[in-house]
């Protein structure tokens, strides 16, 4: 009876159906709802929204109407405190599209030890998107910025999970360097269509290279501060490292943890899968993406012999500055056998990807080390 | 047959069609209310599925030692941590996190003066108990050997 009619008050939250993701996607928590990639899935230029990673702080929020969803400036630091609707900031500012990697800062957080609360993220907590919307520099120059001006700050409509309307789930924010370089952007697409509902619609803040907290979701005011923003999980040891390293396990003061700003060089091997066997004689054609926060990726290599040499991979130039780039490689095995690939990403700053895990951290932020897959040819 | 006769049979008749209808709405109701609790209760089965009325289904129910609504394993204070725990956020999220003793306090603590979460009292060292025990923390070292790999022919 009724095929395929589901009476909505009984509708099972299958989050694959109701974010639109790939169902190889792994759901680490479901309230709130985070959700990651795995490397293969990774594998387009532009990551389709059915698989990029979920990450949320709080309540997904619902009965957003665009027609009266406005978004204030305002702040210590603003000149005149100014609020638009979508429409006037479609119709008064130029927009533009970057494509802009957006990892988050725990990615990679499972992998170290002693562990770091938090959500377990492995490798798929990054995505390459396209992104369209206005310049956030034009609409703070709209409203004024005062030159005691420090940090922006965004506030949000999502809801604390203990639904205490007086609790930000987060409200984070970038320097004003950052929140002044073109490619920050107020978003109001994604993909040449409207950003989805999970990913920020109706308008989100996007700071490409820096931790995806920055960049916020459900965005309705940004603060300009004559401080450093002091929202939730601004202090304390959210999205922060220690200023000097320490060893793993040691306590850090709060007073002693550094904000995160452009994330670390890094890279994906998202072709083939990890576990693909082949036969003796052929070759094998890798690929993926190579990002490096705010720097680009000066060299891309290959390892199947656990670091003791090197081969260099093609890397293409990104299409905009903070896209990543795509790098492809054709390796050949001496014989038959177990291999890893490991692959290692340096930036142009001639920093390059750890095979161990980089500094432990109090909260497993920044893992970079080297990804790698297995390979049998027999 | 007189007048009365006929009318009083009529009304018999009508009564009898009247009440027929009621039942059939009742018993419409009814199979809409079935269909609430259990969309699929009309598909094939056997008739002694059908005939099983709808149960309350105990939410607490535990299968093959796991607390099915949570996915927390059961021991010794799996209650307690259901209770404290699943409110504000997902089991999963415990689940993840395999800390020492020292660092679950420290996390409650957190939550305590940040998130909202209440006193726990004397159930603290309960929930910690069961969590350290039942999800023990592993050592990675620097870096763990590729594990449960799927591996597949790759055709080119």
């Amino acid at each position: 009876m009724l095929v395929g009619y589901t009476p909505l008050a009984l509708q099972d939250p299958d989050p694959f159906k109701l974010f639109n993701k790939n169902t190889e996607m792994v759901v680490l928590n479901d309230k709130p709802w985070n959700i990651e990639a795995q490397a293969h899935l990774l594998d387009d230029k532009i990551t389709p929204n059915s698989c990029m990673f979920i990450r949320n702080n709080g309540l997904v929020p619902e009965g957003i109407d665009p027609k009266t969803w406005t978004l204030t400036i305002d702040g210590e630091s603003v000149k005149t405190q100014k609020t638009y609707t979508l429409d006037d900031l479609k119709s008064k500012f130029q927009r533009h599209s970057y494509q802009l990697t957006l990892e988050c800062g725990g990615n990679g957080r499972s992998e170290f030890d002693p562990p770091a609360k938090g959500n377990q993220w492995t490798i798929g907590a990054v995505h390459c998107a396209t992104w369209t919307g206005v310049r956030l520099r034009d609409v703070l120059e709209d409203a004024g910025i005062k030159s005691n001006a420090v940090y922006i700050g965004y506030h949000a409509v999502d809801k604390h999970l203990s639904m205490d309307p007086k609790k930000e789930p987060i409200s984070r924010g970038c320097p004003m360097s950052k929140a002044l370089q073109d490619e920050t952007l107020l978003a109001f697409e994604m993909n040449g269509e409207e950003i989805p509902l999970v990913h920020g619609y109706p308008l989100r803040l996007v700071a490409g290279g820096w931790p995806a907290s920055v960049s916020g979701k459900w965005i309705n005011r940004i603060s300009i501060r004559d401080r450093v923003h002091d929202g939730t999980k601004m202090t304390g040891t959210a999205y922060r490292v220690p200023c000097e390293p320490v060893a793993p396990g040691e306590k850090v003061k709060d007073e002693d943890m550094c904000i995160i700003e452009s994330m670390p060089v890094k890279s994906l091997i998202t072709y083939p899968k990890t576990g693909a066997m082949i036969k003796k004689g052929k070759s094998l054609n890798i690929r993926g993406h190579a990002w490096a926060g705010e720097l680009e990726v000066a060299k891309m290599e290959y390892s199947i012999d656990f670091g003791s040499t090197w081969n260099t991979c093609k890397i293409e130039t990104p299409e905009n500055r903070l896209a990543w780039q795509h790098f492809s490689a054709e390796i050949s095995f001496p014989k038959v056998g177990y291999y890893e690939v490991w692959a290692r990403a340096t930036d142009s700053n001639g920093i390059a990807q750890p095979m161990l895990l980089p500094g432990w951290n109090p909260k497993g932020y920044l893992n970079n080390a080297c990804h790698r897959i297995a390979i049998k040819v027999s | 047959m007189n007048e009365g006769d006929l009318f009083r049979a009529n009304v018999k008749k009508l009564y009898r069609y009247l009440l027929l209808l009621f039942s059939a709405f009742v018993m419409a109701a009814g199979l809409l209310v079935m269909y609430m609790y259990d969309p699929g209760f009309l598909d094939f089965r056997t008739p002694e599925t059908i005939a099983v009325a709808p149960v309350e289904e105990d939410e607490d129910r535990i299968e093959n030692g796991i607390h099915v609504r949570t996915g927390l394993v059961d021991a010794e204070g799996l209650m307690l941590v259901v209770n404290n725990c699943t409110n504000c956020h997902s089991a999963k999220l415990v689940t993840q996190n395999r800390m020492s003793t020292e660092r679950w306090n420290a996390t409650i603590r957190w939550m305590q003066e940040t998130q909202n979460l209440w006193d726990l009292g004397g159930n603290q060292e309960l929930i910690v108990n069961y969590l350290v025990t039942n999800y023990p923390q592993q050592d990675k070292g620097r870096r763990t050997v590729l594990s449960d790999i799927d591996w597949y022919e790759l055709e080119d």
